[in-house]
């Protein structure tokens, strides 16, 4: 039963790097939730409650210190997702690869406030909840990626042997990230075009443009303190599953296992 | 060259591959991919009548019209216009609160045979400058925005440090 040890092997290599990581991320996290709570709560207070109405808009545009920062999340953790995906296809390092599982339902999640808070934004301004043109569209595509992303992954009886189909549809749907960011330059949109990243000054004023970076910037920290808190479990997770397939092993066949 | 640079290469290839493709299908579907029209793609590309689209721009100044039909439905005339060519759109219904001259609005509806555009909805659309109600005022004050026009360029107004209309 040669067949046996190798596996077991192999595992407690595998966890030798997670192993440093579950240290670091341990100290770091709580520091990470905590910065993510606070800042998210002093951009979002700030902006709901003291920042400036807009010109055109009034109190409505207070919507955005909830959907800018949430779209900005959803783009960037489907940028970490890609990344991930591609160390974890080019490398096969392990931790990419629970990276990549972590993100995705975060992601999900995010951007589906950002879908829904652009919705209750666009009735009262626009005059619609919903229009199927390029920025809101390659948005839901985005959606859907997460959800094809999850259920890939949870298909599969063995979370390692789904990684790379997984990855593979990670990378392909990155091509989308850039339809994203460009769909409202490329077309004619009912979505504005983009008011912060632009090669000229920001056009949204400094009262409003400060609460809003806080909040993305809070938004980032929760971000990354999900995906933290998601590694950690999922590596958990898996060392305890290698334990117990070893120790079912063990039971099956106790002659076979030197002593 | 070892297996991981070799792989390194392989997903590069179909990186390009795929932009490549998806960048070719994208310019080849343009038409439908835009949200709307404007009058001068219009001017340049007719539209064959009874077939509906959407058409986009600027409320012209001055050009909006309210009347009263038969009815007692509110009914509205305005021009669009992308600073080119300006179309003419008569929309009965309630519109948007963003609804103004100067502002940008999206006509969903069709071409009648007199050559103006019968909108069945119109939504707004604005634009990408959020700024304090005071602001715009100090502005249009100062005279750096006309009224009924497009705000100026952020430059003029937006700074990191705290402007000096505050």
């Amino acid at each position: 039963m040669d067949g046996n040890a190798a596996p077991r092997g192999r595992s407690l290599h595998r966890f030798a790097n997670p192993g440093r990581f579950m240290r670091l991320s341990g100290a770091v996290l709580p520091w990470v939730a905590m910065l993510g709570i606070a800042v998210s709560a002093v951009g979002l207070v700030w902006g709901l409650g003291f920042a400036p109405r807009d010109w055109q808009q009034g109190d409505t545009v207070r919507i955005m210190y909830v959907h800018v920062p949430a779209a900005w999340m959803a783009m960037g953790g489907y940028l970490g997702l890609a990344i991930a995906s591609f160390t974890s296809l080019v490398w096969r390092h392990p931790l990419a690869d629970i990276a990549a599982t972590s993100i995705a339902p975060v992601g999900a999640v995010f951007t589906a406030i950002c879908l829904i808070t652009g919705s209750l934004w666009g009735k009262p301004m626009w005059g619609t909840w919903w229009v199927w043109d390029a920025r809101l569209t390659s948005v839901l595509v985005l959606f859907f990626l997460y959800l094809g992303h999850i259920a890939l992954t949870s298909a599969f009886d063995e979370p390692e042997r789904a990684a790379r189909p997984a990855a593979i549809l990670a990378l392909i749907g990155a091509v989308n990230l850039p339809i994203i960011k460009f769909s409202v330059d490329w077309w004619n949109t009912l979505h504005q075009p983009a008011s912060v990243t632009r090669f000229d000054a920001p056009a949204v004023h400094v009262d409003i443009l400060w609460p809003l970076l806080i909040a993305g910037l809070g938004f980032l920290f929760a971000f990354a303190a999900i995906v933290l808190l998601r590694m950690r479990t999922t590596i958990l997770e898996r060392r305890a599953r290698a334990l117990m397939l070893a120790r079912a092993a063990e039971a099956r066949a106790p002659e076979a296992v030197p002593a | 060259m070892s297996r991981k640079k070799r792989r390194l290469w392989i997903l590069l290839l179909c990186g390009l591959g795929l932009g490549t493709a998806t960048a070719l299908t994208l310019t080849a579907f343009e038409d439908s991919l835009v949200f709307f029209f404007s009058p001068s793609d219009l001017a340049a590309k007719p539209m064959p009548p009874d077939r509906p689209f959407r058409v986009g721009g600027l409320v012209e100044a001055g050009s909006v019209v309210r009347s009263t039909n038969a009815e007692g439905r509110m009914e509205t005339a305005f021009l669009v216009t992308d600073g080119a060519r300006s179309l003419r759109v008569t929309y009965t219904g309630i519109l948007p609160d963003l609804f103004r001259e100067g502002q940008g609005v999206v006509a969903e509806g069709r071409l009648r045979p007199d050559g103006s555009f019968a909108a069945s909805t119109v939504l707004a659309r604005h634009d990408e400058t959020y700024m304090p109600p005071e602001v715009a005022d100090a502005l249009k004050r100062a005279g750096h925005w006309q009224p009924g026009q497009p705000p100026p360029p952020a430059a003029l107004w937006n700074t990191l440090t705290a402007p000096a209309t505050n």
